[in-house]
């Protein structure tokens, strides 16, 4: 998570596609080497669904963590570790890329 | 916190809030085949002008992918005739995949070019590629297959597989002219890296569904296995009886006149020319949907309701198959039904046969019983494992 800033923007890879289906997000790898197996897809629970439709290569992660702190009446602690720790599991699984980064 | 879960979709459910409204789509690109085997119910030839005529083109392909999609499908079964026979094949799994549904290929491997199988590599498919095998010799596939140079085209297009790493799984169709290729077919398959079990056969095959010529019919009559011959040769396989009495005791009961009892309509099928089945092997026109004219959520919706009010009308189903606790082990069915006899509701006798054949295999029914004349079949399928069931 080291290299992980707040400033730094993301948007979802194009190696991936995210489908809502009955209110779950599934995330469904595009390219070799995302699942591993075939039969295996992506599910993000509540908390990744909210930081997951704000990565939208506009919102700094720092931003992100702004928004869902206000509209969930959350520490903003806790919710920028959640978004820093999510961002860290989507990038190691190729799901994300930094835009423009420095 | 554990954001994010790698699920296997057929082992662990995906959906909390119940279940989309159409939950897979299996599409028949083409009837076509570049193979003209003798048992088969789809194969017209490579160049039908009447069926490349019909068959849907590129974009109304996507829109019926989109539309599946957009009702939650998550996974599509490209199968034919020779699905590879369309020159937009790739277009139309690159489609797919980039709509976010997972691809299930059914093939003879005959056409599978490097540049599918680097396609496959780059964008991988999701499922295991599924292929049918006809023999394991020219003599033998050419032969079953009527297409000379088919074995060595398959066995060209497997290596392609193989060298890109395409996890791919094998399936044999067991034909007179191939039947002693099975133990070199079985060895064989055992090298494949993705086979998790030894490979499954057809045999029991069905009539063709859409009307055609007598002598096409006659063709697959002959290519029956005979019943107490095919069970001979799957029940000799380590587990299967163990494996069927589990089955039995689990699904097969009486259903009484209902017709449907499967999962038709959860799914579905498209057929080369744009008309939704509830499954891909009921070509009865009176349950099919033109999606030129309507759209997938409205045969989707409309079909499955009314498949479950279907009731038999025809006194040999309602004297026999509705009260044959063989129900379930039964391949008859009304897709069956209807390719046989142009009916839903009429025993396939040829599948009674089988399903028989099969119960007194693992000691359900003596020699000259009928299964739907049995009043003790739940004490039977209770004492299947006490081989006191007779």
């Amino acid at each position: 998570m080291s290299n992980i800033h707040l400033e730094s923007v993301y948007v979802p890879s194009d190696e991936v596609v995210a489908r809502v289906i009955m209110d779950e997000l599934i995330i469904v790898p595009l390219a070799a080497g995302i699942g591993d197996m075939e039969d295996e897809l992506y599910t993000l629970n509540e908390t990744g669904k909210a930081i997951w439709y704000r990565l939208d290569g506009h919102l700094s992660l720092g931003q992100i963590a702004d928004v869902l702190a206000e509209e969930y009446d959350a520490p903003r602690d806790e919710i920028e570790c959640d978004v820093l720790g999510l961002t860290a599991e989507l990038l190691r699984r190729r799901m994300l890329i930094e835009v423009n980064p420095v | 916190m554990t954001y994010i879960t790698l699920r296997n979709r057929y082992n662990q459910p995906l959906f909390t809030k119940g279940a989309p409204v159409l939950q897979y789509l299996d599409i028949e690109l083409t009837e076509r085949c570049n193979n003209a085997c003798k048992h088969c119910f789809i194969n017209l030839p490579i160049h039908d002008q009447n069926a490349l005529a019909k068959e849907l083109n590129t974009a109304d392909w996507q829109d019926i992918l989109r539309q599946a999609a957009d009702l939650g499908a998550l996974s599509v079964k490209f199968t034919g005739g020779e699905p590879l026979l369309r020159d937009d094949f790739a277009e139309l799994y690159l489609y797919a995949r980039r709509l976010g549904m997972t691809v299930k290929l059914f093939t003879n491997a005959r056409l599978i070019t490097n540049g599918l199988a680097e396609m496959f590599s780059r964008i991988p498919p999701l499922e295991k590629i599924e292929i049918t095998v006809y023999g394991m010799h020219p003599e033998t596939y050419d032969v079953a297959a009527c297409a000379p140079g088919g074995y060595v085209e398959f066995r060209r297009g497997v290596e392609r597989l193989l060298e890109e790493g395409i996890p791919f799984i094998v399936k044999g169709a067991l034909l007179p002219d191939n039947m002693d290729d099975r133990e070199e077919f079985e060895e064989w398959a055992k090298t494949i890296p993705w086979m998790e079990n030894r490979p499954s056969y057809v045999m029991f095959f069905y009539q063709r569904g859409r009307p055609c010529n007598l002598a096409l019919r006659q063709k697959i009559d002959h290519a029956r296995i005979n019943p107490e011959k095919g069970v001979a040769l799957i029940s000799s396989r380590p587990d299967y009886r163990d494996e069927m009495k589990q089955f039995c005791q689990q699904f097969t009961h009486p259903s009484g006149a209902q017709l449907f009892n499967c999962g038709a309509g959860i799914g579905g099928g498209i057929d080369a020319y744009g008309f939704y089945q509830p499954c891909l092997m009921l070509r009865d026109p009176n349950l099919t949907t033109n999606l030129k004219t309507t759209s997938l959520r409205e045969a989707v919706l409309n079909t499955r309701p009314n498949l479950l009010k279907m009731t038999a009308s025809r006194p040999d189903f309602l004297e026999r198959c509705a009260h044959c606790f063989l129900r379930g082990l039964c391949e008859s069915c009304p897709a069956a039904s209807y390719a046989e006899h142009g009916c839903l509701d009429q025993p396939v006798e040829y599948l009674c046969q089988v399903a028989h054949a099969k119960a007194r295999d693992i000691g359900l029914l003596d020699e000259k019983e009928k299964a739907w004349e049995v009043q003790d079949w739940k004490e039977r399928l209770e004492n299947l494992n006490t081989k006191e069931s007779l």
